[in-house]
């Protein structure tokens, strides 16, 4: 029996680069081989999240969300769309954190649906925002002497968005290789405003948990934080503020590793990977040294 | 016709009911039912084609009616290398060659120079491959670059490639609508295989392949306006309350011709027509995009307030001028009226001279206030 993978995601009418993660982390696992098809589908693109399902041959499909968090987009827009008639956000017995997959039969294409939690909650995207880390400062070592925040919305959009930033902040620290590590928000305390406030080391990268760059990203977080007046001036890796230096390393969902944590979600569902996710993290890897 | 393609067909001429396809008749006389070797021995083989049929054939003379037989290498390629019968992907590749309208053999002829068809802005040229196997090549490129080298044209080979060359229009903007009307010329996929032309079609307009053949199967599902803005939740729950006549100013607005290829086949709902041009694109539109509920919103919004009445004074050409620039914005040729064509009523001269004359400070047209109550205070 085929398998496709769909990955589906929220895409802009107005950002031309919100479907770029997308698209390459699909590009990246359709290289793999691990799924006859790899397809991608969108809220605001085409195919619509209405429309994706049908563009599938394969009668078995892992949905995998690149969302941050459990919470609208995940419980009620996308199980809408796909025609998940049967979908009980019950199903998924989540704490907010915790959501894995359940299975569906799509009413319009009759193909089964294994639909997955959303890439942000996966335990292994702690991985990418080190792997963040890595590819910003350009060393696979960093950590000693560094200090690492984790940057979200807070919970006034939506309570699950801060407790993934919360989850993924203890499990670097729980990693004991960067000397702080703090998770701050945009729109509450801790504020990514007064980073520095809140580290003692010198050099502090800074990871946004989003799944693309765009408004909030490029403009607001680093005119928050004070790399620069004008965001379109651009800023410096790492830039002076406060006596730190900040390794502001934008969205962590453009880190070439997020491939990886799509397969971990679909292989959890129960998709036959094979040996792509082993493949996957080899070729995502960062060279040490590479810039030499 | 290769060695495997007569193989191929000799193992389904002995398999039940023998090969009957698109012209092409060939079996073994006797049914498959006999001893294997012994039917060939006794009954041979019927060749069988819509000009010619021959019947109690060896193997060997098998192969000679077939040699050279379009309807063998026909047969083949969409028996043995497409497949995938009712299928979306294989109804758009039949359809590229006219499959249903033209047999095999004049299919072959017509596909030698090139069978042409249209889909949306996209020209899709089916030929052979030229390797004599009867399987197809496929040319894809905008419409206007019809009669382009392809040497001319920027020549891509990836599908995916697809994604980023019909990213931007011409001037480099974003398409938020992959079927807006905007589609960017200059390039070619040129060479392609069957499933790489489907791969690269899809590509650049993505799901129109399946609904094209849910439509062609009496099964497209379409969502009314209705249908689709009840489902609608968060920022977009509004959009249901936008007013029926409104409506018809959105798909007039959106979904006509000059500005998405796709026919527009949803209505206001089941049993309520709107009266807008839904266009003659190839493939069906079968609810409000995204696009479309986004800017219903705006809409929706927009359609709240009441109207007042104002009082302006214009000369007969101003207000014409007015309308001129309405129009030219709404048709998008404001970026080709020349900077010293101050004949056109959206030369950017012209609309500085009327905004010099009839606005005041504040930007007000004719000096009144777009809110009454402003123009007490500033008293
Ligand atoms: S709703 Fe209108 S603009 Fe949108 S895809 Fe359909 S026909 Fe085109």
């Amino acid at each position: 029996m085929s398998q496709a993978l769909v990955i589906v995601a929220h895409g802009s009418h107005l950002n031309p680069g919100s479907s770029a993660p997308t698209y390459d982390h699909a590009d990246t696992i359709r290289a793999a081989g691990a799924f006859d098809e790899v397809r991608t589908g969108f809220w605001k693109e085409e195919p619509s999240l209405r429309e994706v399902l049908r563009t599938c041959e394969a009668d078995e499909v892992y949905v995998v969300p690149m969302f941050i968090s459990e919470g609208y987009f995940t419980e009620q827009v996308i199980p809408r769309e796909l025609r998940l008639d049967d979908w009980d956000v019950a199903d998924w017995d989540s704490d907010g954190l915790s959501a894995d997959v359940a299975t569906y039969t799509a009413a319009d294409t009759g193909q089964t649906v294994h639909y997955c939690g959303p890439v942000g909650t996966h335990g292994s995207m702690t991985d990418v925002l080190v792997r963040r880390a890595e590819s910003v400062t350009n060393d696979p070592d960093v950590g000693e002497g560094f200090g690492f925040a984790v940057v979200g919305h807070g919970t006034e959009r939506n309570e699950n968005s801060a407790k993934a930033i919360e989850y993924h902040a203890e499990r670097v620290r729980d990693l004991d290789r960067f000397d702080e590590v703090q998770a701050l928000y945009m729109d509450e305390e801790p504020e990514v405003d007064d980073v520095t406030d809140y580290f003692t080391v010198e050099d502090v990268v800074v990871v946004p948990l989003f799944i693309s760059d765009g408004f909030h990203t490029q403009e607001d977080i680093p005119e928050d934080m004070g790399l620069t007046d004008d965001y379109r001036t651009g800023y410096d890796v790492p830039a002076a503020v406060d006596g730190h230096r900040v390794w502001y390393a934008g969205a962590v969902g453009t880190e070439s590793l997020m491939a990886d944590v799509v397969l971990e979600r679909a292989a959890d569902a129960g998709a036959d990977v094979g040996a792509a996710i082993e493949s996957v993290r080899e070729t995502t890897r960062v060279a040490p040294g590479a810039d030499d | 016709m290769l060695a495997r393609q007569f193989d191929a067909l000799l193992r389904a001429a002995d398999a039940d009911g023998g090969v009957e396809f698109d012209g092409l008749r060939v079996a073994r006389e006797g049914g498959g039912d006999a001893e294997d070797g012994a039917a060939a021995d006794a009954g041979g083989y019927t060749f069988a084609t819509p000009a010619h049929e021959a019947t109690g054939l060896s193997e060997s003379e098998l192969h000679a009616h077939a040699e050279g037989s379009p309807y063998v290498t026909n047969w083949y390629f969409w028996e043995r290398e497409v497949q995938r019968h009712d299928s979306p992907r294989r109804a758009f590749l039949r359809r590229a060659e006219a499959a249903d309208e033209h047999d095999a053999a004049a299919r072959h002829e017509a596909l030698g120079d090139g069978m042409v068809t249209e889909w949306g802005q996209l020209r899709i040229e089916a030929t052979l491959s030229g390797d004599g196997d009867g399987s197809r090549r496929y040319d894809v490129r905008h419409v206007d670059d019809a009669d382009r080298a392809v040497a001319d044209l920027e020549r891509h080979d990836d599908p995916l490639g697809a994604r980023e060359l019909a990213k931007y229009d011409y001037d480099g903007m974003y398409r938020p609508l992959k079927t807006g009307a905007n589609m960017p010329t200059g390039w070619a996929f040129h060479g392609l295989d069957w499933r790489d032309a489907v791969e690269t079609v899809e590509t650049l307009y993505p799901a129109t392949v399946a609904n094209w053949y849910r439509e062609q199967r009496g099964e497209l599902d379409i969502d009314h306006w209705t249908d689709t803005t009840d489902r609608q939740t968060g920022i977009y729950g509004v959009v249901s309350e936008l007013p029926r006549e409104a409506v018809e100013w959105v798909a007039e607005a959106a979904c006509d011709d000059s500005q998405c290829v796709k026919r527009r086949e949803w209505q206001y709902s089941a049993d309520d027509e709107l009266a807008a041009d839904g266009g003659t694109g190839a493939f069906p539109c079968r609810e409000p995009c995204s696009l479309v509920i986004a800017a219903g919103r705006k809409w929706t919004k927009l359609e709240e307030e009441e109207p007042r009445e104002y009082t302006f004074r214009l000369t007969p050409s101003e207000k014409e001028q007015i309308e001129g620039v309405l129009d030219a914005v709404a048709d998008g040729r404001v970026d080709e009226i020349r900077e010293a064509d101050v004949y056109e009523d959206a030369n950017r001269y012209r609309t500085r001279y009327l905004r010099a004359k009839l606005f005041d400070d504040h930007g007000n047209l004719g000096g009144v206030p777009t809110d009454p109550e402003e123009h007490h205070e500033a008293e």
